[in-house]
């Protein structure tokens, strides 16, 4: 298997002192404070961890992947060099050495980095290779990172042997600036393909998992449009659960917006707080219908903050729809809500009935 | 004794990929011409007349046992060795059992013949329904349904009926599931028409009751529940969970698929189930069918429905029910009335396993029969003293208390340390001439092993098992690429999950095997 290796050897420096990401003002201060560079070190980790599988990689030129691969003892196994060898990369160095991977058609792309890393791949490559993380940087939200290096390694084996599939994961962003003054704004940028293990083994006593997540994802959107009421507002948070809805309404849904639906059509696509608080004003029967984002489960207060406090006052918590795929859902301990409004929050949290699949619920506390 | 274990390898085509050379185990001589000239020429109506040839492999017999010889070396079952397959039951089949149930007065009989002619086998029925209504402390069985998972639609279709024939089905849309239970249960949920809910599990192993309290309501129709769970671990708070069900009416249906852990000793009836199925091919031996079909028995306490037609839960069940008519001293098939589901499936129920289990539980006896239990318990208890302190491996849930019929085993651990996963665990038993456990379920555990044993396996072969773990433990972390390369001593090696999980590239009958030889599917 041919794999893009991609170290974005900065990356989670920023974090080393206090900073909520790493740009360079970080990376200054870090390295004259004497800071290590913290990305190569979970690189060589990540690929010491890796064994008996038959790899091939296309790695970025000097420390953005050749020197870690060097490091690890695995310089036979590099195939090409992308980029050029530099002490100081920026993120140009990510994009262009990303758009190169692409171009020669690696199977997956591993890289080293957090959600800004992510973000920049993302942009160079647009969703169309798989991607993986390996977790580095000072904010790792989206759902296309592994845990550690060590489980990246699990995960790159699980598939390099056929014991993994592709699933989908959201490309998270935080707003740094922000996040200084303690406010998570979280923002789904887009979609990426990467590699689920979870589910994947199949259980013997369980229910099947043979299905994929987007035939998953197709039932509950089916089973939730089978049952809208006719009279009913639907508001629809992001991602791509909700939006499988596309599939049955009429008109156009956005993938990463806030969208409201009325009697099976679209009626308003991609809005904001105000058109949706208008809607409500007139005492109207409605749902929102929400799916946790990210790694952490949130389903308020992170990545759809269109649906803010003063909208959450006017639906009651019963109207509330959380839709996940079984996937997604296993890997949840809780769904988490934080609209930074303490008295919705309050209200907000307990017990969801969430919606997995074609009439079928799992409860999930919300804490 | 260090005891190696090789299974045959055979090249062994499909039965279906045997070259067609013509050969034929059946010689059908001529027929004297005398005989046609009395008998006159045979005159099949021209539409009856197969005009192609049959399309089924011609070989003779010895190549057809030789086949199938060969089959059974490559596979593995109760007979070879252990099979701690978790919430299988795997017990081991006593012949006596099967002596009895292919006499060929037993299996000669035709389901449409008179019931005067088959009185012993209506007899054996009669009893054993009686016999299973007092060991769940139920009223009435209904030995109709084929399988364990028949029974499980059988019961919730009872669950339907009954709040049908209170005009309350349009409210009584759920059935609640805890997330440790089979799946089967939120399956035969869904195939009656209801929209299933799962609630977690606790730590303690028991129930989320608070979780459970926030869905419990008018619109339950009822809770399907396995006690002992998957877990091993007996529901504590099972009498609260019954009163709050049958607060909003709602029926507590009892997954029979576990008993072995409490037979004899607790019954589902006494702890408020309304409805119960029984594995009779888990709990009464004949493990998954031991060859032949299961039977999933399905029982109700008789309690009333709707007072004013005087219908009661019994009058629902499907199937027929065998009947004593004390006028004529006979036995009698009672067909399914009014208000019953009716009937699930051709005739009358699997008579063969029924037989097997009336003859377990007859050489048993109800001291047996709680002993049967009693070892079960102490086998998995004993295996959890063993397999205490093997690195890696973690008993999650209900920390400290004791299992009931099987123990689930995390290997999260060592996944995480070593990268050996709970499936290379498994092959890795494989190898050492074990049945694997089941994995991955309950869903609840991450790399879950799920371990049990029955009263039938030796102590011998527990601790066997037992140090095979340790030794798995210590290989995964001194030298996990050789636990990553098992199974090497079975006749099939290491597949590729994915593509034999898929339904875009597994074949699962003989015809799509040929369409994606052919290329004709994509």
């Amino acid at each position: 298997m041919l794999v893009g290796f991609l170290v974005n050897p900065y990356a989670g420096l920023g974090g080393a002192i206090g900073f909520k990401g790493t740009n360079e003002e970080a990376i200054e201060r870090a390295l004259s404070l004497g800071y290590d560079l913290i990305a190569p070190r979970r690189a060589v980790e990540f690929l010491a961890n890796l064994r008996g599988v038959n790899l091939r990689f296309i790695a970025g030129a000097g420390l953005m992947g050749e020197y870690e691969l060097g490091q690890a003892g695995l310089s036979s196994l590099i195939e090409r060099v992308v980029g050029e060898r530099k002490t100081r990369t920026t993120r140009e160095d990510t994009l262009k050495a990303a758009r190169e991977m692409a171009g020669y058609g690696v199977d997956v792309l591993v890289f080293v980095g957090g959600d800004g890393t992510l973000k920049d791949i993302y942009e160079a490559t647009r969703g169309a290779i798989p991607v993986l993380g390996v977790p580095s940087g000072v904010k790792v939200y989206s759902g296309a990172f592994a845990y550690t290096p060590r489980e990246a390694a699990r995960i790159l084996e699980a598939y390099a042997s056929g014991q993994a599939s592709l699933v989908e994961a959201e490309v998270l962003d935080v707003d740094e600036d922000l996040l200084r003054r303690d406010v998570l704004d979280l923002r789904v940028y887009g979609v990426v393909k990467t590699i689920g293990v979870e589910g994947l083994l199949q259980p013997s006593k369980g229910l099947s998992n043979a299905f994929d997540d987007e035939e998953n994802k197709l039932a509950i959107a089916r089973y939730l449009f089978e049952n809208m009421e006719g009279d009913a507002y639907y508001i629809l948070g992001p991602g791509t659960t909700v939006k499988a809805l596309r599939h049955f309404v009429k008109g156009e849904l956005s993938l990463l917006g806030v969208d409201v639906v009325y009697a099976g059509s679209v009626l308003l696509k991609d809005t904001w707080e105000k058109p949706i608080l208008d809607i409500l004003s007139g005492h109207v029967k409605a749902y929102i219908v929400v799916s946790p984002i990210g790694r952490q489960g949130f389903i308020f207060g992170r990545g759809n903050q269109q649906i803010s406090p003063r909208v959450l006052r006017l639906v009651k918590k019963d109207n509330i729809i959380v839709v996940a795929t079984r996937r997604k859902v296993r890997e949840l301990e809780y769904l988490r809500v934080y609209t930074g409004d303490e008295e919705i929050d309050a209200r907000l949290r307990g017990y969801y009935k969430v919606l997995v699949d074609y009439g079928v619920y799992e409860v999930k506390k919300a804490i | 004794m260090v005891e190696l274990f090789r299974q045959a390898k055979w090249n062994e085509p499909l039965i279906l990929e045997y070259p067609d050379k013509g050969l034929v185990g059946l010689n059908i001589q001529q027929v004297n011409p005398s005989i046609v000239e009395k008998v006159g020429g045979l005159k099949i109506p021209k539409g009856m007349v197969r005009e192609k040839r049959i399309n089924i492999p011609n070989l003779p017999e010895v190549v057809v046992v030789r086949h199938y010889t060969r089959l059974s070396q490559m596979s593995y079952g109760v007979d070879t060795g252990p099979v701690p397959l978790g919430s299988c039951t795997m017990k081991y089949n006593p012949r006596l059992a099967w002596d009895i149930a292919f006499d060929n007065r037993i299996t000669a009989l035709h389901p449409l013949q008179d019931e005067r002619t088959v009185q012993g086998l209506l007899q054996m029925l009669f009893e054993l329904q009686k016999w299973l209504a007092n060991i769940t402390g139920m009223d009435v069985c209904s030995l109709h349904p084929a399988a364990g998972a028949h029974g499980e639609l059988a019961g919730v279709l009872t669950i339907r009926r009954y709040h049908e024939l209170k005009g309350n089905l349009g409210l009584k849309r759920e059935i609640v599931v805890p997330d440790s239970a089979h799946g089967t249960n939120p399956a035969s949920a869904s195939m009656a028409g209801f929209v299933t809910i799962t609630v977690p599990t606790g730590e303690d192993g028991n129930v989320d009751f608070e979780a459970l309290k926030s869905v419990v309501g008018d619109s339950t129709a009822g809770l399907m529940i396995t006690n002992p769970s998957t877990l091993g671990l007996f529901e504590q708070r099972i009498i609260e969970i019954a009163e709050l069900l049958h607060r909003y009416d709602a029926l507590l249906y009892y997954d029979g698929a576990n008993l072995n852990g409490i037979m004899g000793y607790a019954r589902p009836g006494d702890m408020g189930f309304d409805i119960a199925h029984l594995n009779i091919h888990k709990t009464f031996s004949s493990p998954h069918g031991g060859g032949g079909p299961g039977a999933g028995v399905v029982c109700v306490k008789d309690r009333i429905v709707d007072e004013k037609r005087g219908v009661r839960l019994s009058d629902l069940v499907p199937g027929f029910i065998v009947v004593y008519d004390e006028e004529t001293g006979l036995y009698k098939l009672r067909e399914p009335g009014p208000y019953s589901v009716g009937l699930i499936k051709a005739f009358f129920g699997n008579v063969i396993p029924l037989v097997w289990a009336y003859v377990y539980i007859a050489s048993l006896g109800p001291q047996g029969l709680r002993k049967a239990a009693e070892h079960a318990v102490m086998a998995t208890n004993y295996f959890i003293k063993l397999v205490e302190g093997v690195k890696g491996l973690e008993i999650p849930f209900g920390r400290g208390r004791f299992r009931k019929h099987e123990v689930v085993l995390s290997a999260s651990k060592l996944a995480e340390d070593t990268g050996v996963t709970a499936m290379d665990v498994a092959k890795g038993l494989l190898d050492a001439g074990f049945y694997a456990p089941t994995v991955y379920f309950p869903l609840i555990v991450k790399e879950a092993l799920q371990v049990e044993f029955t009263e039938a396996e030796t102590l011998e072969n527990i601790e066997r098992y037992a140090e095979r773990l340790r030794e798995i433990s210590k290989i995964a972390y001194e030298n996990p690429e050789v636990a990553k390369s098992w199974p090497s001593n079975t006749s099939v090696r290491l597949i590729d999950y994915v593509r034999g999980d898929h339904p875009k590239t597994l074949s699962p009958t003989w015809r799509v095997y040929v369409k994606r030889m052919r290329g004709e599917l994509t």
